[in-house]
């Protein structure tokens, strides 16, 4: 039953949420205004907000400077890769964690998610030397495999959360039917997972391709994503702002557009077992 | 139509089988300063004299330094010509992770590179890396504000001098600070432009036998003087200003003065950046009264070869080609004389053209009057003025350039900051083995 | 009931998981445990021999070490207290009846999706410069003298920064929470005449408790690590260093990978106490 709000209650609501909003947007909103100023505009006092000569100057010399496809292209791949392999490797644990626990199955999804506890500069100069003797430095291949393995314990645990609130009862009706272990997998579980999966896939993107540190440090010019883009632009010689802010742009551009077109599914399914 | 897209097709299949059996792709680690983007910009040049591409990984000065320094520690192999500093040269050919540019050919003209330079960037008499651009210190004011405020500043002023004229033309109401300078902690940021105020002081890093001296009343004169000048007359938020930060502001004519490198002598002076391009004087790093050393630096930002490279015949042409004569003529032609890379080669400074650009002469004069091989009072150690050629520097330099940003946060003291700096740099030396 | 068959098969899904994060974590562990107890100088000859607990020993006696543990709890715990706070708020908030809610959401979560790097670098360079800074325009408007944030401020400032890029993951966790709240409960209790306050605190509260503890946990261990809003915003300076970023200044700046790996290894442990203690709280509140 929906609970009755009378108007005024609604507007209210309405004007401070979009109030909050508003101010929780503004610094991206800042920086994409101020991608189109030049930079004197961009330094004005008072600052100017819709009042001013747009431009594209500073894409098309952010552009010019460095190729901004390759980076993206590279973002992409690392991304898109580490979160397919990883959900390729996350679901069958998940699935078995889930549905065929164990005592140690707790513990064991605890250590994992330990794992991610390691500090990564603690841990550089190890990984440094290991992938200079796999011949992985500056490899997307060899970023894919680091941002699959930092993700796969939030991967592990978000499915495992999520497959665990799927009745089992259904399961065993399923296997009285004399349904195989695949089938079971293949035709009751995967539908009904499907919006978790969509969800967790979401985060593993969103977490792979907004990872600064490795990304950076373990690329050189052909692997280089979208992270290492932005580290030439980040203070160079006068003024700046507006380069900025367009290199900022083009970073933070398709991870959210990308966000806001699924925002629903990523919602849905990023409960972590928080419901209960 | 047709025919000729073939034939044009034809004519390219060629010229890249004419060119494949040389071509090489080398990648290049640099930094985001103007000059450098400048080089990427006339990349096509060389492509087309030499048939080799570029990749280019452009960085800020932080991450590149860190990048490049992990890379070759770890021998990673990553890069095929890097930028380093005046700085890493010498410890790096040291180890042997660079490769001797000793038979540059002789057109190259290696004797035309500034001594200073030569001086920084070899070591046991080789040369490791090629100057891209070179600079010293200098103080760069506003004409137009000390004509105003009716001082004046001679070309080779002392301290005392720069005081009165920061005192002078600060007006706070209208956000103009008499002087800004470096605060922002990093020891290639802040601890350069203070341990070269230390130098005109008098002061020294270490003595003879690797004891740190923060604890000596040439210190504490010094860093109280510099402390007082910025937070009297500098701007707000000083403690986080770097060179970068500090160019905007005098580009944005909030500045009375700025002692700071000589290439952005050619970033004020611009036009197209700079409010105030046609407003600038320049004068020599002042001294203490009766102190024998000014407080000018040197620095070059240099390209070097790391050991291990597989494409080390096309790294060398292509250093070869960023550092020529030739290089500064192509520059001269498409951004005018004013903008082309300084600080580098004797011939530039005997150039006629050059010789008309305004900071041309105090440039030269204030690289001139750097020496790294004695940069203190005292006697030293070590070589570099403001940098102390040992691999603990940039540990140590960093650590103490943020005890002395947090002093001029006003979070400390001068002694708190000096006795934490004296205490954290003998710590690194004992853990170094000193 | 799980077959012995099914058991085994479990076993084998759960294999390449299991023994890939087990590389991932032995091998540098390892590396890292042998370099701690090496005097490892790359830029003076690399390997120098075994010096035993030196290493350890001199990251604990070093002035840096306590106050940079310091500064990491109160980073990550500042961070925690106000995305909590402001998550819990800004959850019931949009929860209630709105035009225009999608749009709302849309907004709120944004912060989430952009990189750190670029977060930093936005908020240090065109919110809080003291001079060229939105803030510094906006003090001046009012008469005021612009703060100085990143110095005079800097901690302050970093979990403000911090706490932007998580609000919305906090948010939207516990919204998923409070959306699953019984309605029906809050109406009996409001009938029952019981003050807002009340109702929050022990109907709201207490089925939140849940989604607040898994946001602890998952925020902990992102915050442990933030490093990107550190080196772009401060580099460590004006009582910002905590001990990741200590760590990465006696590694890559001074160049002493023993030491670094020494401060690495107590990093371990501090992570894993923080880890021992949330998980007893998680694993409790996550037993059906």
């Amino acid at each position: 039953m929906a609970r009755s709000v009378t108007t005024r209650r609604k507007t209210i609501n309405t004007a401070v949420a979009w109030a909050i909003g508003f101010l929780i947007f503004f610094p991206i909103l800042w920086t994409i205004l101020t991608s189109f100023k030049t930079e004197a505009q961009a330094i004005n006092d008072p600052p100017l907000f819709l009042f001013f000569d747009w431009t594209l100057e500073n894409y098309a010399v952010v552009q010019e400077r460095s190729d901004y496809m390759r980076f993206l292209w590279n973002s992409v791949i690392i991304a898109g890769g580490s979160t397919v392999l990883g959900l390729m490797i996350a679901i069958p644990a998940a699935w078995s964690m889930a549905f065929v626990p164990s005592k140690r199955t707790k513990d064991i999804l605890m250590w994992m998610l330990s794992t991610k506890m390691l500090p990564a500069v603690g841990v550089l100069y190890p990984i440094y030397l290991l992938f200079i003797q796999l011949g992985l430095l500056d490899t997307r291949t060899g970023l894919t495999i680091v941002m699959m393995l930092i993700n796969l314990p939030i991967i592990v645990w978000m499915l495992y959360t999520y497959f665990k609130e799927i009745p089992g009862e259904i399961l065993e009706a399923a296997r009285m039917d004399g349904a195989s272990l695949k089938e079971e997998i293949l035709y009751i579980l995967t539908p009904m997972a499907i919006p978790g999966i969509a969800s967790t896939m979401l985060l593993n993107f969103i977490l792979a391709w907004n990872e600064a540190f490795w990304t950076l440090n373990l690329t050189a010019a052909k692997a280089a994503p979208l992270t290492a883009f932005i580290a030439s632009y980040s203070s160079p010689e006068g003024l700046f702002y507006a380069k900025l802010s367009a290199a900022s742009t083009m970073a933070i551009a398709p991870i959210l557009i990308l966000g806001w077109f699924s925002q629903k599914q990523l919602v849905r399914g990023l409960t972590f077992g928080a419901v209960k | 139509m047709y025919l000729k897209n073939a034939l044009r097709a034809v004519t390219a299949l060629t010229l890249i089988t004419t060119t494949s059996a040389f071509a090489e792709t080398i990648t290049i680690a640099t930094v985001n300063n103007g000059d450098m983007i400048r080089m990427q910009g006339l990349t096509e040049d060389f492509t087309a004299k030499t048939g080799h591409t570029v990749e280019w990984v452009t960085l800020e000065e932080n991450v590149l330094r860190q990048r490049v320094t992990q890379d070759i520690a770890a021998k990673g192999g990553q890069f095929d010509v890097l930028t380093i500093g005046m700085y890493e040269t010498p410890i790096w050919a040291a180890n042997e992770w660079l490769v001797s540019l000793d038979d540059l050919p002789a057109e190259y003209d290696k004797d035309d590179i500034l001594p200073a330079m030569r001086a920084g960037l070899s070591h046991s008499g080789s040369l490791y890396a090629a100057p891209f651009y070179g600079e010293s210190s200098m103080i760069m004011y506003r004409t137009d504000l000390l004509e105003k405020a009716g001082v004046t500043i001679p070309d080779a002023p002392t301290w005392g001098d720069v005081e009165a004229a920061a005192k002078a033309m600060t007006d706070k109401d209208n956000e103009v600070y008499g002087i800004c300078l470096r605060g922002k902690a990093g020891w290639g940021e802040n601890m350069a432009f203070i341990t070269t105020v230390a130098n005109s002081f008098g002061a020294r890093w270490f003595d003879e036998n690797w004891k740190p001296q923060l604890d000596t009343p040439e210190w504490k004169e010094a860093v109280s003087f510099y402390n007082n000048l910025l937070n009297s007359y500098g701007p707000p938020g000083a403690s986080t200003n770097g060179f970068n930060e500090n160019l905007a502001l005098f580009q944005q004519g909030k500045c009375g003065m700025w002692i700071d490198a000589t290439v952005a002598a050619s970033f004020v002076t611009n036009p197209n950046d700079s409010t105030v391009a046609d407003k600038v004087g320049f004068a020599l790093a002042p001294n203490k009264e009766g102190v024998d050393k000014r407080s000018n630096w040197l620095w070059a930002w240099a390209l070097a070869i790391p050991a291990g490279t597989q494409k080390e015949a096309a790294a060398k042409q292509f250093i070869e080609w960023a550092t020529s004569k030739e290089y500064i003529e192509l520059v001269a032609s498409k951004e005018g004389w004013a903008n082309v890379p300084p600080g580098a080669r004797t011939s530039l400074y005997e150039n006629p053209e050059y010789q008309k650009v305004p900071f041309a002469k105090m440039t030269l004069e204030s690289i001139n009057a750097a020496n790294p091989d004695s940069p203190t009072v005292k006697p030293v150690p070590y070589v570099g003025i403001q940098y102390v050629a040992i691999p603990e520097w940039a540990g140590i330099g960093t650590a103490a350039g943020q005890e002395f940003s947090a002093m001029v946060a006003g979070q400390q003291t001068v002694d708190e900051a000096l006795a934490k700096a004296q205490a954290n740099t003998a710590e690194e030396m004992e853990a170094a083995g000193y | 009931m799980a077959t012995q068959h099914s058991r085994s098969a479990a076993r084998i899904m759960m294999a390449p998981a299991v023994i890939l994060l087990l590389g991932w974590m032995l091998i540098p562990l390892t590396m890292t445990l042998v370099f701690s107890f090496k005097r490892y100088l790359p830029l003076r000859g690399g390997d120098l021999g075994w010096t035993g607990f030196d290493n350890y020993v001199r990251f604990v006696s070093s002035s840096a070490f306590w106050p940079s543990v310091q500064t990491t709890l109160i980073i990550v715990g500042g961070v925690l207290i106000i995305t909590i706070f402001f998550g819990v708020l800004l959850s019931m908030l949009l929860d209630q009846p709105m035009w225009g809610q999608g749009i709302v959401r849309i907004l709120v979560i944004a912060p989430f999706f952009v990189m750190p790097t670029v977060s930093a670098l936005v908020w240090k360079n065109m919110f809080m410069d003291p001079v060229n800074g939105l803030f510094a325009h906006l003090w001046k408007a009012f008469g005021a003298q612009p703060i100085e944030w990143l110095s005079d401020l800097s901690l302050f400032s970093i979990i403000l920064i911090v706490s932007w890029q998580w609000l919305p993951f906090a948010t939207l966790i516990l919204l998923t929470a409070i959306q699953s709240l019984d309605s029906e409960q809050l109406e009996a209790a409001e009938m029952d005449g019981a003050p807002p306050l009340s109702r929050f605190a022990f109907i709201v509260l207490p089925h939140l408790s849940r989604a607040i503890t898994i946001v602890v946990l998952i925020q902990t261990i992102f915050l442990l690590a933030i490093f990107a809003e550190i080196f772009v915003t401060t580099s460590g300076a004006f009582g910002t260093r905590t001990l990741t970023y200590l760590i990465f200044q006696r590694v890559l700046e001074s160049q002493n990978v023993g030491l670094g790996s020494a401060g690495g290894v107590y990093a371990i442990i501090l992570a894993n106490i923080v880890a021992i203690f949330l998980m007893r709280i998680v694993g409790k509140n996550l037993d059906t």
